[in-house]
């Protein structure tokens, strides 16, 4: 196996052990329960807001664990010392770091395939038995495969997530990491503002810091189309392959900072 | 102390919080009608609070607005009925979420019906509506509902002609829409027109919508009943003694009715004696008809 895949399992291994999976049962106990509840308040809304529900627990539990793990990844082994033996070994700092990232999206991928299985089951259970008039009469159909498309961004969106707290990790504590993270992350979810601002301010100059700061700030906006899916608006191959394509190359800068950063550091 | 005294107590106090739960019930807080809050009216602020997470936000409010109309329907008779946040909660849940096509009908329906049914502002319904179209321009459902509230509660049968007429151009628009845009535009008005009209929404496949266009129907018919027995109850008066009191006993007495009518819901019709006029009662399921409004408020 190679170093980067060691430290992978490692850290896949270590989330197991820090319980970072009991999310799961907290996910499956909310949306088993809103199935029941849900059908009696929403008028005949249930199937869109399971779905609702189940695309918005996903994306905010993979949040909260792409932060606070992704944050606490490389600075947590080096206010250990764990990681000082670590480099005595044959490993390079940028396969300590890119390993620990790559063991972060394998914990996330993990976690997101079992809500999508746990989503689906339910989404069957929900449209079992419903008259096949009353399904037509629906945006789109329960066990839609386009449902598939919003969970890939949505893991997407997280690896860019996971990416901006990695990088933070390299050189602050987690407590600096996780502000500056989600000061990343709520900055990116208003870029569009930011590339109107000229219609908001008269300053030409800072009307051009808004624009420049929305082509260097993560767009996260761009990876939700939750609402688009559940109501069966089409999501076009060249969408999803520039979407994927704008977040591997945002992931990768974000990586090559973290190990220039990283590598750079002196641990005597 | 040991785990297991620990657990004990623990669980001692749990029963023990339980039992006095129960037993609060026995002096109930004063019920104070007070009326409900919504923090945040702003759309636009909801929308950039929620991130991206609009969607289900839009459902909660959507949940929101119809606890706040069946809370204000069902209210006891003493209750202020105001439903003031049935249009805001709906402004909401459609800007949160353009596509939610329940709730723009939902507000169509309900905006739009008259006190103590509903707020009485079709005005709201239409601009709902309106926004609806906007999100989704060939919506011919919106179309349709923008000329039953023209219809029905503007009484603008000129417009409501014309919006039926916009939807049975539509993409996907049923084949009756465009003979119901003639019927409005030659008997506007009319009972004919109204009953093809609310036919039409009585096999939607919301159970809310099919509720209210039966409750409708069931208007429509009252008021066909209501001109029979007003043209028996004028037979009556043409051949009563001047004075003479105007009654449903009187005029089965005198062999015009078989018994005291009665309106779908059960609930006998009421006859104004001393002009004759016959409506249905207050305590009727069928009350306000058309026309029939209670002062607001």
């Amino acid at each position: 196996m190679s170093a980067i895949g060691a430290v992978a399992v490692a850290v896949f291994r270590e989330s197991v052990r820090d319980r970072v999976f009991y999310n799961l049962v907290l996910f499956g106990v909310l949306l088993v329960g809103a199935s029941i509840l849900i059908g009696q308040l929403t008028a005949g809304q249930d199937v869109k807001i399971i779905k609702d529900l189940g695309l918005a627990a996903t994306s905010l539990f993979g949040l909260f664990i792409a932060i606070f793990v992704g944050i606490s990844l490389v600075s947590k082994e080096v206010d250990r010392r764990s990681a000082y033996p670590l480099f005595a070994k044959p490993i390079r700092r940028a396969e300590f770091v890119v390993g620990k990232y790559a063991g972060l999206l394998l914990t996330l991928l993990a976690n997101l395939a079992v809500m999508t299985i746990a989503l689906y089951a339910v989404l069957f259970f929900l449209s079992r038995g419903v008259p096949p008039q009353v399904q037509a009469t629906w945006d789109a159909p329960a066990l839609d495969p386009a449902l598939l498309k919003a969970m890939a961004l949505i893991y997407v969106n997280l690896a860019v997530v996971t990416a901006v707290a990695v990088f933070f990790s390299t050189y602050s504590s987690p407590m600096l990491s996780a502000v500056f993270t989600i000061g990343v992350y709520l900055a990116g979810q208003f870029s569009a503002d930011l590339k109107r601002f000229d219609l908001v301010v008269a300053s030409p100059a800072a009307a051009a810091i808004a624009k420049a700061c929305y082509y260097v700030l993560p767009d996260f906006a761009t990876f939700d189309v939750k609402l688009a899916v559940v109501h069966g608006a089409p999501i076009s191959s060249g969408y999803m392959a520039s979407t994927i394509a704008y977040a591997a190359m945002y992931v990768a800068a974000l990586l090559f900072g973290a190990v220039m950063i990283f590598s750079r550091r002196d641990f005597k | 102390m040991s785990r297991a005294a620990a657990g004990a107590a623990a669980a001692a106090c749990l029963a023990g919080a339980v039992v006095l739960h129960a037993a609060q019930e026995r002096w109930p807080a004063p019920d104070i009608d007070r009326p409900e809050l919504l923090y945040v009216r702003s759309p636009a602020v909801m929308a950039r609070a929620v991130l991206d997470y609009d969607a289900v936000a839009a459902d909660l409010y959507w949940i929101r607005a119809l606890q706040h109309f069946g809370a204000e329907r069902l209210a006891p008779p003493d209750h202020v009925r105001t439903y003031a946040l049935l249009y805001p909660l709906l402004d909401l849940t459609t800007t949160l979420d353009p596509y939610f096509s329940i709730a723009y009908r939902f507000g169509a329906i309900y905006l739009g019906e008259a006190y103590p049914g509903g707020p009485g502002r079709p005005d709201l319904a239409v601009a709902l509506l309106q926004k609806g179209l906007a999100a989704q321009p060939s919506k011919w459902q919106y179309m349709m509902d923008l000329g039953f509230v023209q219809y029905w509660h503007l009484r603008d049968y000129k417009s409501a002609a014309a919006a039926f007429q916009r939807a049975s151009e539509m993409p996907a628009a049923p084949s009756w829409l465009r003979p119901l845009a003639a019927v409005t535009l030659a008997e506007g008005g009319h009972r004919a027109a109204s009953r093809a009209l609310w036919q039409q929404l009585s096999e939607a496949e919301e159970p809310w919508l099919r509720d209210s266009a039966k409750l409708r129907l069931a208007q429509l018919d009252a008021m066909d009943t209501i001109g029979a027995l007003a043209e028996r109850v004028e037979a009556f008066r043409t051949r009563a003694q001047p004075g003479e009191a105007v009654t449903w006993e009187r005029l089965v007495a005198a062999g015009l009715l078989r018994g005291i009518p009665l309106d779908s819901s059960g609930t006998p019709f009421v006859l104004d004696s001393p002009s004759g006029a016959v409506t249905v009662a207050r305590e009727s399921k069928l009350f306000p008809l058309p026309g029939q409004i209670t002062a607001p408020r």
